[in-house]
């Protein structure tokens, strides 16, 4: 009887992952998705926060390509684990605080322990050569099935061809021939592989899944580790970098201001965690305030919040301010005139 | 661990997908089938994405309810 042979793939979500594992799923090979969470992941975080993203469809596009390829998947939390790869990436970041190939040699590694807790055979990715300018080149898929142990088990289909044969192919689990040679920055032979497969709808066709990648993020971020003194963080640190207008008028705290009204609920959630202000004499935002205050802070929060509301001109607003504890009082202030919010507060 | 037929509540408030998601997964895998396993989220996302994981991987969505802000997601957990 043949052996029924069977690989785990990356899934990210988007098009070359997906293609990836369509072309080994038609080698005859059983195929699970893996998808891992770092708490930077883009898809994560995108449905529910803003008001005017509320009436997109929401769907976590690995669960969809899953479905779509008819494959389990797996989601593998592994938001503890990663936080060494961000602080010390051995590779460096690359134009931010995007430690691409440490982060791809380290997904491999997590990969590679799945799949012998599971007994499966090999590994695959959507990885392109040169698709990417930090982690998908020539020189750096060597690095990637070296440094997470997988070698010769990991097979990228979609460029194997301009690869050496990998344990997949050498053993003749999979014919090589049938595999890709894709290379460089054009889409246009995904584009083709895709409507060859009938994939008529696909995700984030050039990647862009992580907000490490992105600049505003990344600086604060920095500017979160900064005003700490230390690297460490929660889940809640990094989801709240993505909310809402971050003002750090002094070194020793920070007014985090909704923009909208979907961001303001969002925030709310925190209120047992951050003392908050909501303006109550006008419509206005929500705000929460991290870090330690001293006397004159709180006021001068207010007043930036003050600003963000529909009483901007007004000569005082009302604000009701909420201690973690749930206590409250009431704060009159007057708005801060726009002069006086200065440009490098804004992170 | 569950028993066959109980119910276990998977508190998953303030949580975005896909936590959401991986803490009933978490809750799946030391359930034995027949568990019920009842997810309260605030993200909407969960509306689709739980029943989505459910789909591909062998369980059963028994109800899906939405009230104010909370969504709650009952999946019957299938044959490993």
């Amino acid at each position: 009887m043949t052996k029924q042979y069977k690989a785990a793939a990356l899934i990210s979500g988007g098009l070359d992952s997906m293609l990836a594992a369509r072309a080994i799923q038609e080698q005859g090979i059983y195929v699970e998705g893996l998808n891992f969470f770092t708490g930077f992941c883009v898809e994560g975080h995108t449905h529910a926060i803003r008001k005017k993203d509320q009436n997109r469809p929401k769907r976590n596009n690995a669960l969809w390509v899953a479905e779509q390829l008819g494959m389990k998947l797996h989601f593998v939390d592994v938001i503890e684990e990663y936080k060494e790869v961000l602080f010390n990436p051995k590779h460096g970041y690359g134009a931010h605080l995007n430690p691409c190939l440490d982060c791809k040699i380290f997904m491999v590694e997590k990969a590679l322990e799945w799949v012998k807790e599971n007994e499966f055979d090999f590994i695959i990715t959507g990885e392109v050569i040169g698709q990417r300018p930090k982690s998908q080149r020539k020189e750096t898929m060597p690095v990637i099935a070296r440094e997470s142990g997988a070698g010769g088990l990991l097979l990228r289909p979609l460029c194997a061809k301009n690869l050496p044969a990998t344990i997949p192919e050498q053993e003749g689990w999979i014919e090589r021939e049938a595999l890709f040679d894709f290379s460089g920055r054009t889409r246009k032979p995904q584009m083709a592989l895709a409507e060859r497969y009938g994939f008529a709808e696909y995700a984030q066709p050039a990647g862009g899944c992580c907000f490490l990648t992105d600049a505003q993020y990344s600086v604060k971020l920095a500017d979160l580790w900064k005003s700490r003194g230390t690297k460490a963080y929660e889940l809640d640190d990094i989801m709240l970098l993505k909310v809402g207008r971050h003002l750090r008028p002094k070194p020793g705290f920070k007014v985090i201001i909704s923009r909208e009204e979907g961001e303001g609920k969002f925030l709310q959630g925190y209120k047992n965690q951050y003392i908050s202000l909501k303006t109550t004499s006008h419509a206005g935002p929500l705000a929460l305030l991290d870090g330690q205050l001293e006397p004159g802070d709180l006021e001068l929060a207010a007043r930036m919040v003050a600003r963000y509301s529909q009483g901007r001109n007004a000569e005082q607003v009302e604000l009701e301010v909420r201690e973690k504890d749930g206590t409250t009082c009431t704060l009159s202030v007057t708005p801060l005139p726009p002069g006086e919010i200065q440009k490098g507060w804004l992170l | 661990m569950s028993t066959s037929g109980e119910v276990v509540t998977v508190d998953a408030r303030r949580l975005l997908c896909p936590m959401p998601v991986i803490r009933v997964q978490n809750e799946v895998k030391k359930s034995p089938p027949g568990t019920h396993i009842r997810a309260i989220c605030t993200d909407p996302g969960a509306l689709s994405d739980i029943p989505a994981w459910a789909r591909i991987n062998g369980h059963k969505i028994i109800a899906t309810e939405s009230g104010g802000d909370e969504h709650i997601i009952t999946l019957e957990v299938g044959e490993a």
